[in-house]
């Protein structure tokens, strides 16, 4: 189990744990990204901090030190 | 006739909700064929549309409503609330007769989520499969047959941008006005945790009457509505005490035994989808999507902030010069008008009103902001359709963020080197309130083109042309950007912090593919920025301008001098004010002359010059001549004492107050209009003022202390 954070780019984990506060958590919950389901790096910004991921075929972006708060299992 | 009940409702009003970036506002401008009305929400700036339009077989009335896109009907922000308030007509909103859902096609599972809380409160639903062009080359194909007979609702598969599907779609939106059950199949993700069952029972005895109206299947979908919503820190209204207190122990008590609601009730409903996925949509295999080769590209790693900076720059050129012929000629225009005007008036007070509404007011005050806007928002609904303005937000989300400042308010903020005006109404590409109103808070301070003719007029006099300093007329004005924008992201770090502190959000963002910005969208957000711009703004701009001519024109002691005798600004209430303020002006450098330049140029920074020239004297017909005229006079002009009055410290204080007071009515009518509140414009008004004084004070008393004049 890694943190998202430290998947490298293009890599699939399996969402296993989130962290962070309620609203946070639920919002990636109801973006359909639930324990279980697999989510792939696809860039990220080093200047912005940001990173790229794909959830059910939807590109999202999520802050690098938030998706710290994310667990994937490889 | 029509059959009983097609006429005899008064107005049938039809919802469109849908997630973000699923064309919403293209279907809703090609329903009502761009027709439509923008407002606000009751108590929350987010605007509102409304059109009128006729569905097949309906003889009264159809009121289409946008509602603003989400991806679930939960709430955490009044913002948030909207979208619940509206769908279910919660108090203050009517409730819909119908709702459309818009649903992107091409990521139908995550769309479908929304649509399975419409589905449980019980509204007679359709569903809009929009952009089912695009399915193939994301290798998918949905059977819409299967989808409807899941879902149990209507579902029609549209081209909202190419019009394609919409007359099927209108028909299916008439059947289930005209019949209601044909869009309403009844409860379909069940819980059957029998704990969840509980949970839901004892929220449903504290909902609202007027929320369940009776239905128990709308009290069942707000019992998990308040489950998800309600916390400690939700900043939600209207929510009945006793709802939250068992919302909140409900919760608790979950929590004690180590379970999770919020995870129960959303993977409930994806887990009712997942499970029904493959019998509606089958997946071919993705190939690699243009989005993706487009994004190699424009989010690369050395490349993507380069472009980023080179797209801006063409988009800041285009305003800055592209709009300059236009206001030109507006400007010019209604020269001319408001002379023609005052030429058929007797001379005197009269024609001198109207000569001042027509130029002072809608020339100069209001239209002259128009070429402006209309360039701001084409450029902005290029970059919001086509889905670079989330890019955006990927680039800059550090670097903003360090200041306080969203994302998404880089384009407002380079904007407002153009103009103040239009920046802020382009605010409105940030979700939150706070972060919009940080945004309007800094932006004028950006050195905006109206202060140019007057930091003209301060460096020539500072450093007059010829004086041996080839590039210290360049460099002071450089200077002055640089100390502007400073001052600028301080003031966003401050306010930040302060004023505007709130909760940290998290980034979650969606990167929307990318598409072809759709045309008649683009021009009608245009146009719908410029008119609610000139109807909404341009009434108090056009107030302010009569207020200040009142305050300059009166009272009018000098009507005997002449027909053609400028009025006597000096003996006027503004003159008076200037006089009185002379104390608080001295410490700057500033005489009451000054002081009465300042007062005139409230209502717009470069009137600034032309009182000046009042206020001296001077006169004549010839700009260039005139401005001459005034350097001279400038340079002439001594204190009481004798000893010269426009040394090159009052310019530079002069200079670093205009850099930074709020000298723009018209700035402040459009914040009053975007905050629908006088409160914001106050405080824009005093922290600007306040801001500038104390940095004219330290310039001028500083560089006293330090022997310079």
């Amino acid at each position: 189990m890694v943190r998202l954070s430290e998947l490298p780019d293009g890599e699939i984990g399996r969402l296993v744990r989130l962290d962070g506060d309620r609203a946070f958590r639920r919002r990636l919950m109801e973006l359909g990204l639930l324990p279980g389901t697999p989510v792939r790096v696809v860039r990220r910004a080093e200047l912005g901090g940001v990173l790229e991921l794909e959830v059910r075929r939807a590109r999202l972006t999520v802050r690098a030190s938030e998706a710290g708060l994310l667990f994937v299992a490889r | 006739m029509s059959a009983p009940g097609a006429t005899a409702r008064a107005v049938r009003r039809v919802a469109i909700a849908g997630n973000p970036n699923t064309g919403k506002t293209t279907l809703f401008n090609q329903l009502s064929g761009a027709r439509g009305k923008v407002g606000n929400y009751p108590g929350v700036t987010v605007e509102r549309h409304v059109a009128s339009v006729t569905l097949p077989g309906i003889d009264g009335a159809v009121e289409l409503m946008d509602v603003p896109g989400t991806y679930s009907l939960s709430a955490r922000s009044r913002e948030e609330q909207l979208a619940i308030q509206a769908v279910a007509g919660l108090h203050p909103l009517e409730r819909p007769d119908l709702v459309v859902c818009v649903v992107d096609a091409t990521q139908l599972v995550r769309n479908l989520y929304l649509v399975l809380q419409l589905i449980e409160l019980g509204l007679p639903l359709v569903v809009a499969l929009n952009m089912t062009d695009r399915l193939e080359e994301t290798g998918q194909s949905i059977d819409v047959k299967a989808l409807e007979q899941e879902l149990g609702v209507p579902c029609v598969a549209i081209v909202a941008a190419k019009k394609q599907g919409l007359d099927a779609l209108k028909e299916a939106l008439a059947r289930v006005l005209l019949e209601p059950a044909r869009g309403k199949p009844g409860w379909r993700f069940e819980p059957d945790e029998a704990l969840l069952v509980a949970d839901m029972k004892a929220v449903e005895k504290e909902l609202p009457a007027d929320w369940v109206a009776g239905e128990p299947e709308r009290a069942r979908a707000l019992a998990l509505w308040a489950l998800l919503s309600l916390d400690e820190t939700d900043e939600l209204g209207g929510i009945p005490p006793g709802l939250r207190t068992v919302v909140a122990k409900r919760r608790k008590f979950a929590e004690v035994a180590g379970r999770s609601l919020d995870e129960e009730i959303i993977q409930g409903r994806y887990g009712w989808l997942d499970a029904r996925a493959k019998l509606f949509l089958k997946e071919t295999g993705a190939a690699t999507s243009t989005t993706d080769k487009i994004d190699r590209v424009l989010l690369h790693p050395v490349l993507g902030f380069p472009i980023f900076l080179a797209l801006m720059t063409l988009v800041f050129q285009a305003l800055f010069v592209g709009a300059e012929p236009f206001i030109g000629l507006i400007e010019t225009g209604f020269g001319w008008l408001g002379e023609r005007l005052a030429a058929l008036l007797p001379p005197g007070l009269f024609a001198d009103f109207v000569n001042t509404v027509v130029v002072e007011g809608v020339g100069n005050g209001v239209l002259v902001f128009l070429p402006q806007i209309l360039m701001l928002f084409l450029f902005m609904g290029i970059l919001e359709d086509s889905g670079y303005m989330a890019r955006v937000a990927f680039l800059m989300d550090r670097v903003m963020r360090a200041l306080g400042l969203h994302g998404r308010a880089f384009v407002p903020m380079l904007s407002g080197y153009a103009c103040a005006v239009p920046a802020i109404l382009a605010t409105r590409t940030m979700e939150r309130q706070r972060d919009r109103l940080l945004t309007m808070l800094v932006v004028p301070l950006m050195t905006c083109s109206a202060r140019l003719p007057v930091y003209g007029l301060l460096i020539a006099a500072i450093v007059p042309v010829g004086s041996g300093l080839p590039f210290a007329q360049g460099a002071l004005l450089a200077g002055m950007y640089l100390f502007a924008t400073l001052v600028a992201l301080a003031a966003a770090a401050v306010l930040g912090r302060t004023v505007l502190k709130g909760p940290r959000v998290p980034l979650l963002l969606e990167m929307p593919p990318y598409r072809m910005p759709h045309g008649p969208s683009v021009v009608h957000l245009m146009w719908e920025k410029s008119r609610v711009f000139v109807r909404e703004a341009g009434t108090v701009i056009l107030a302010c301008t009569i207020g200040m001519w009142l305050l300059l024109s009166f009272p009018r002691t000098h009507v005997a001098d002449g027909p053609s005798a400028p009025p006597a600004i000096t003996e006027s209430y503004g003159g008076k004010l200037g006089q009185t303020l002379e104390p608080a002006l001295e410490p700057l450098g500033f005489d009451w002359k000054i002081g009465v330049g300042l007062i005139g140029a409230f209502a717009a920074r470069e009137v600034f010059v032309s009182t000046m020239a009042v206020v001296y004297g001077i006169e004549s017909d010839d700009e260039a001549q005139g401005e001459l005229a005034l350097r001279e006079r400038l340079s002439a002009e001594t204190r009481p004492d004798g000893t010269r009055l426009f040394t090159p410290l009052v310019c530079l204080s002069l200079m670093v107050f205009f850099a930074l007071a709020c000298q723009c009515m018209s700035t402040l009518a459009v914040v009053k209009r975007e905050t629908a509140s006088y409160r914001w414009p106050a405080f824009l008004f005093t922290y600007m003022t306040a801001l500038a004084w104390l940095a004219s004070f330290a310039v001028y008393q500083g560089g006293r202390l330090l022997g310079f004049e």
